[in-house]
C-alpha cells in the first residue's frame, strides 16, 4: 500500500500514543507524506480515545471520517465496535480482546455487548482478534500491549524488518527495546 | 543541513518561535495550547515559565517585550478572555520587541466548555492574527509574526486549533536568528492614561489601515486557481479539509492572515468564480467580511456553527461524494472520561455525595466528579467561578444554602483565579465552606507545575506557596488538612465545617496518582468467598473494579492499591495484595 489511513483505538491511558508514533516515524522512513492526528486533554482520563494515521504521496486532512479507514488497531473490544463505521467496506480490525467495562456498564446503566467479533466479521470486516494482554505479559510487561498489535499489524503491510525494527529502536525508550522486540514478534507469529 | 521531521503543530509553532528569535517566554497551560510551552521548555536558549495564569503571562510577555526581547504567551481560547484586558491596551502601546500571542481554540469542545471563536478578540483588539493550515505552517509563522509585530508597532495573534495543535504533519526546520533590542523610556507610548491612550487611538487605526493594504500582497494569503466552476475562501485545518475533497478541482483563496482581511483580494477572487463558499469553521467572520463587501456568498447555510468540520461534512455540503463504511448494528455504550484509578479526588468526592452536598465546582479533572455515579457537582462556569458562586449563593441562600454548601477548587486553578474569589469570601463574610483539592500538580492538561508544587516549568525547585498560611493570612479562622484517601476523615471534616457558622477551608491533599514519584501499593484482591454481591464498592465510580460472576472484581493491571473501595466493603472483601506480587 502506497497510501493508507489507520486508525488507532482504545481506552485513555491504554498508550496508543506510541503506537502513532512508531507508524508515523515508519511511513516517514519509506519516504511518504504522513500526518498524525491525536486527542489530548479530557478523553484522556479513562475516556475513548482514537489517533489517525494518514501516509500516501501527499496527504492533506490529518483526520480519518467514516468510510475511510483501512485498518483500525484497537486496544479494546468495544471500541474497535465503537469506530467500526470507520472502516472502508472489506477493510481490517486488528484487535486486542480485553474488555475493559466503561462506567455505564460498571454502574449498571447499560451492558457490554457479546460476541462482538463475530458482529463485526458479520457487518463485512476483516477481523483479526487475539489476546494481547497475555502476549505481553509473555513478553515481560503488560504494557507491551502496543507492540503486540503493531506486530500483527506488520502481518499485511508490505514493509520489511529491518525498517519495522529500526522504527521501533527510534521510538521506544532504550531499556525497553528488548521487551518490545518481543512483544512485537509474538504479535507477528502467533 | 535540514532534515525533515514528524512534528505535532505545537511543537512545531514552538521551534518556529525559538528559531525566530524568542527569548522569552511565559504562559498558562490549558488543551489545545499546553505542548507549545513545554516544547519551548525543553530549549535553554529561551527563558520559559508557567505564570499563575494568562493575564500574568501576557504581561510578563509584555514586560519581556518592552525589555527588548521577542517574547510570546500562549493560551487557550477561554485563557485569553482572562487576558483580554492587557491585550486591548496593547494593542495601543504596541510593541518595542517582537510580541506574539498564540491562542488555541477548541472546535468540538475536546476539552473545553465553551467553543468560542478567538478571532472575534482580534477584530475587537484591533489586533492582526495569523493562522497556520498545518506543522509547516505552524513553524513559519513565528519569523512572519515578528517581522510584522516590530514593523508594524502591534502585538500579533497566532491562532492554532485542536487539529492543527495535536496533528503531526512534516516540518524541516531551519536555524535560530537572533534579535535583540535595547529598552527605551517613551512614557507617551508605554502609560496609557487617557491623555496618552487617545493619542494612540488614531494609531491603532491608521495601523489596521496598513495591515490590511499588507495582507493584499502577503505571500500568506495565497490563491490557488484550479476550476472555477466553485471557489472556496478558507484558512486553518478547514484548508486542509477543502483540498482533500477536492484538490484542484475548485479553486481556493488560502488565508494565512485572518484579520485584518484583503478586501481587493477576496473581491478579485470572487470575480474569477461562478460560485463562491466560505469553508470556516465556528463563526461566520470572513462569511460576514464579505457580504459585507456586498459579494454573493455561501457559508453557513451549507455548513454548520457549531463543532469541528471534516472532509467529509464538507464533501456532503457541497454535492461532492461520500464514502459509506461498514455498518455495525450494535448499541454501542458510551465511554465517558472518569476519574483514573486511585484519583485522589474520588474520596473526597464520594464524602460529599453521601453528605447529599451541593457541590458549586471548577474546571480541571475534578469537573468528572459530576458524572455518574457520583454526581456531585451541580455548576461549573470557568477558571476561579466555584468560590466567586458559593459567595452569592450562600448570601441569597441563607443558612439553608451553606448548611450543605461547599465549593470545589483545584491547587492550579485556585492560584489563577480562586484567590480573589477568597479573598471576597473573607472580606465580605459569607459563611461559605471551600474546599481546596491539592493534588500538587496542574492535572488535566498532563502535568504542569505550578506555584503550589515547588517545581519550576523545567522540574527544578522553585517558590512554593503555602495554602494554610495563605488562607489565614486571607482571615480565615477555619483552615484544616484532609487525606481524601480517609472516607471517614473526609465525611468527619465536610460535617463540622458546613455545620461552622462562618468561612472555611478544607485542603484535601494528596498527589495526583499519576505522578511519577507517587508510589503505587500493590492491587487490591477480592475475597470471592467472602464478597456479598452487595455492590457498595462499586458507588465510587473506580474504573477498577466491576461485576464478575455476581461478586465484586478488581482488575489487576488498573488497581493501584488506594484502599477507597475496601473501606466501603461491609464484610472486609476486598483486601490488600502486597505479598502476593513479587
Amino acid at each position: 500500500m502506497d497510501s493508507g489511513n489507520i486508525m488507532i483505538v482504545g481506552v485513555g491511558g491504554q498508550g496508543s500514543v506510541l503506537a502513532s508514533k512508531l507508524l508515523g516515524h515508519l511511513f516517514l522512513s519509506e519516504g511518504l507524506d504522513v500526518k498524525v492526528s491525536e486527542v489530548h486533554g479530557m478523553s484522556q482520563r479513562g475516556g475513548s480515545v482514537v489517533t489517525y494515521v494518514r501516509y500516501g504521496k501527499k496527504v492533506a486532512s490529518p483526520i480519518i471520517d467514516p468510510g475511510e479507514a483501512d485498518v483500525i488497531v484497537s486496544f479494546e473490544l468495544l471500541e474497535a465496535a465503537r469506530w467500526a463505521s470507520y472502516l472502508k467496506k472489506g477493510g481490517r480490525i486488528v484487535t486486542n480482546t480485553q474488555q475493559i467495562d466503561p462506567m455505564p456498564v460498571i454502574t449498571g446503566d447499560a451492558v457490554y455487548p457479546e460476541d462482538l467479533v463475530n458482529k463485526m466479521t458479520a457487518a463485512g470486516a476483516q477481523v483479526d482478534a487475539m489476546d494481547c494482554l497475555s502476549l505481553a505479559e509473555e513478553a515481560g510487561s503488560v504494557k507491551a500491549v502496543n507492540l503486540v498489535l503493531l506486530g500483527r499489524l506488520s502481518r499485511y503491510f508490505d514493509i520489511s524488518e529491518e525498517a519495522w525494527m529500526s522504527s521501533l529502536e527510534a521510538c521506544v525508550p532504550a531499556k525497553a527495546i528488548e521487551i518490545n522486540k518481543k512483544a512485537f514478534a509474538l504479535g507477528q507469529n502467533s | 543541513m535540514s532534515t525533515k521531521e514528524l512534528m505535532l503543530g505545537n511543537k512545531a509553532l514552538a521551534r518556529g518561535l525559538r528559531d525566530a528569535g524568542c527569548l522569552f517566554a511565559s504562559s498558562y497551560p490549558g488543551t489545545p495550547s499546553t505542548e507549545v510551552t513545554e516544547e519551548i521548555a525543553k530549549f535553554d536558549d529561551v527563558y520559559s515559565e508557567w505564570a499563575p495564569n494568562e493575564k500574568v503571562a501576557m504581561e510578563a510577555a509584555f514586560g519581556a517585550c518592552l525589555a527588548g526581547a521577542r517574547s510570546f504567551c500562549a493560551m487557550k481560547h477561554v485563557g485569553l478572555n482572562v487576558a483580554a484586558d492587557p491585550l486591548y491596551t496593547m494593542s495601543y502601546t504596541g510593541v518595542n520587541s517582537g510580541l506574539i500571542v498564540v491562542v488555541a481554540d477548541d472546535p468540538g469542545m475536546h476539552s473545553s466548555q465553551n467553543e468560542q471563536d478567538s478571532r472575534h478578540h482580534a477584530r475587537a483588539s484591533k489586533v492582526p492574527m495569523l493562522e497556520p493550515s498545518d506543522s509547516a505552517e505552524a513553524y513559519a509563522f513565528p519569523a512572519i509574526a515578528y517581522e510584522l509585530s516590530e514593523k508594524y508597532d502591534t502585538p500579533v495573534i497566532i491562532r492554532m486549533c485542536t487539529r492543527v495543535s495535536h496533528s503531526q504533519s512534516i516540518v524541516e526546520p531551519g536555524e535560530r536568528v537572533a534579535v535583540r533590542k535595547t529598552y527605551e523610556k517613551n512614557i507617551p507610548k508605554n502609560v496609557m492614561t487617557p491623555a496618552n491612550a487617545i493619542r494612540r487611538h488614531p494609531f491603532v487605526e491608521e495601523r489596521l489601515h496598513k495591515l490590511a493594504g499588507h495582507a493584499e500582497k502577503s505571500p500568506i494569503n495565497r490563491v490557488e486557481m484550479g476550476d472555477t466552476s466553485l471557489g472556496i475562501i478558507t484558512s486553518g485545518t478547514s484548508y486542509q479539509y477543502v483540498k482533500e475533497v477536492f484538490g484542484d478541482k475548485c479553486s481556493v483563496l488560502k488565508l494565512g492572515m485572518v484579520y485584518p482581511l484583503p478586501d481587493g483580494l477576496i473581491r478579485d477572487f470572487a470575480s474569477r468564480v461562478d460560485r463562491l463558499v466560505v469553508v470556516e469553521e465556528l463563526d461566520p467572520f470572513i462569511e460576514d467580511h464579505c457580504r459585507a463587501l456586498g459579494l454573493e456568498v455561501s457559508g453557513k447555510d451549507l455548513l454548520p456553527i457549531c463543532g469541528e468540520f471534516s472532509q467529509n461534512m464538507i464533501a456532503q455540503a457541497l454535492g461532492a461524494e461520500v464514502p459509506e463504511g461498514i455498518k455495525l448494528d450494535e448499541n454501542v455504550p458510551m465511554r465517558p472520561p472518569v476519574m483514573c484509578s486511585g484519583c485522589p479526588h474520588r474520596g473526597l468526592f464520594y464524602a460529599l455525595k453521601t453528605n447529599r452536598c451541593t457541590v458549586l465546582g471548577d474546571i480541571g479533572c475534578y469537573t468528572l466528579g459530576a458524572a455518574a455515579p457520583l454526581g456531585a457537582m451541580e455548576m461549573t462556569l470557568c477558571m476561579g467561578a466555584s468560590l466567586s458562586a458559593i459567595h452569592g449563593f450562600n448570601k441569597v441562600g441563607g443558612e439553608e444554602a451553606s448548611g450543605r454548601t461547599v465549593a470545589v477548587i483545584g491547587d492550579s486553578t485556585f492560584v489563577h483565579s480562586g484567590m480573589t474569589g477568597l479573598a471576597n469570601i473573607a472580606y465580605n463574610q459569607s459563611d461559605s465552606t471551600v474546599i481546596i483539592l491539592d493534588n500538587s500538580i496542574t492535572g488535566m492538561t498532563g502535568h504542569q507545575q505550578n506555584p503550589t508544587t515547588g517545581y519550576n516549568i523545567k522540574g527544578d525547585p522553585a517558590g512554593k506557596i503555602d495554602l494554610e498560611a495563605l488562607c489565614r493570612a486571607f482571615g480565615f479562622d477555619h483552615v484544616r488538612v484532609v487525606d481524601p484517601y480517609d472516607l471517614s476523615a473526609c465525611d468527619k471534616a465536610i460535617k463540622e465545617e458546613l455545620a461552622y457558622k462562618g468561612p472555611s477551608v478544607i485542603i484535601s491533599r494528596r498527589p495526583c496518582a499519576l505522578l511519577k514519584y507517587v508510589k503505587h501499593k500493590a492491587p487490591l484482591k477480592v475475597d470471592r468467598d467472602k464478597c456479598i454481591g452487595c455492590k457498595s464498592c462499586m458507588r465510587i465510580g473506580c474504573p477498577s473494579i466491576s461485576m464478575k460472576d455476581g461478586k465484586a472484581n478488581v482488575d489487576q493491571t488498573m488497581c493501584v492499591g488506594c484502599g477507597v473501595c475496601s473501606q466501603l466493603c461491609p464484610v472486609g472483601a476486598i483486601v490488600s495484595g502486597e505479598g502476593e506480587e513479587a
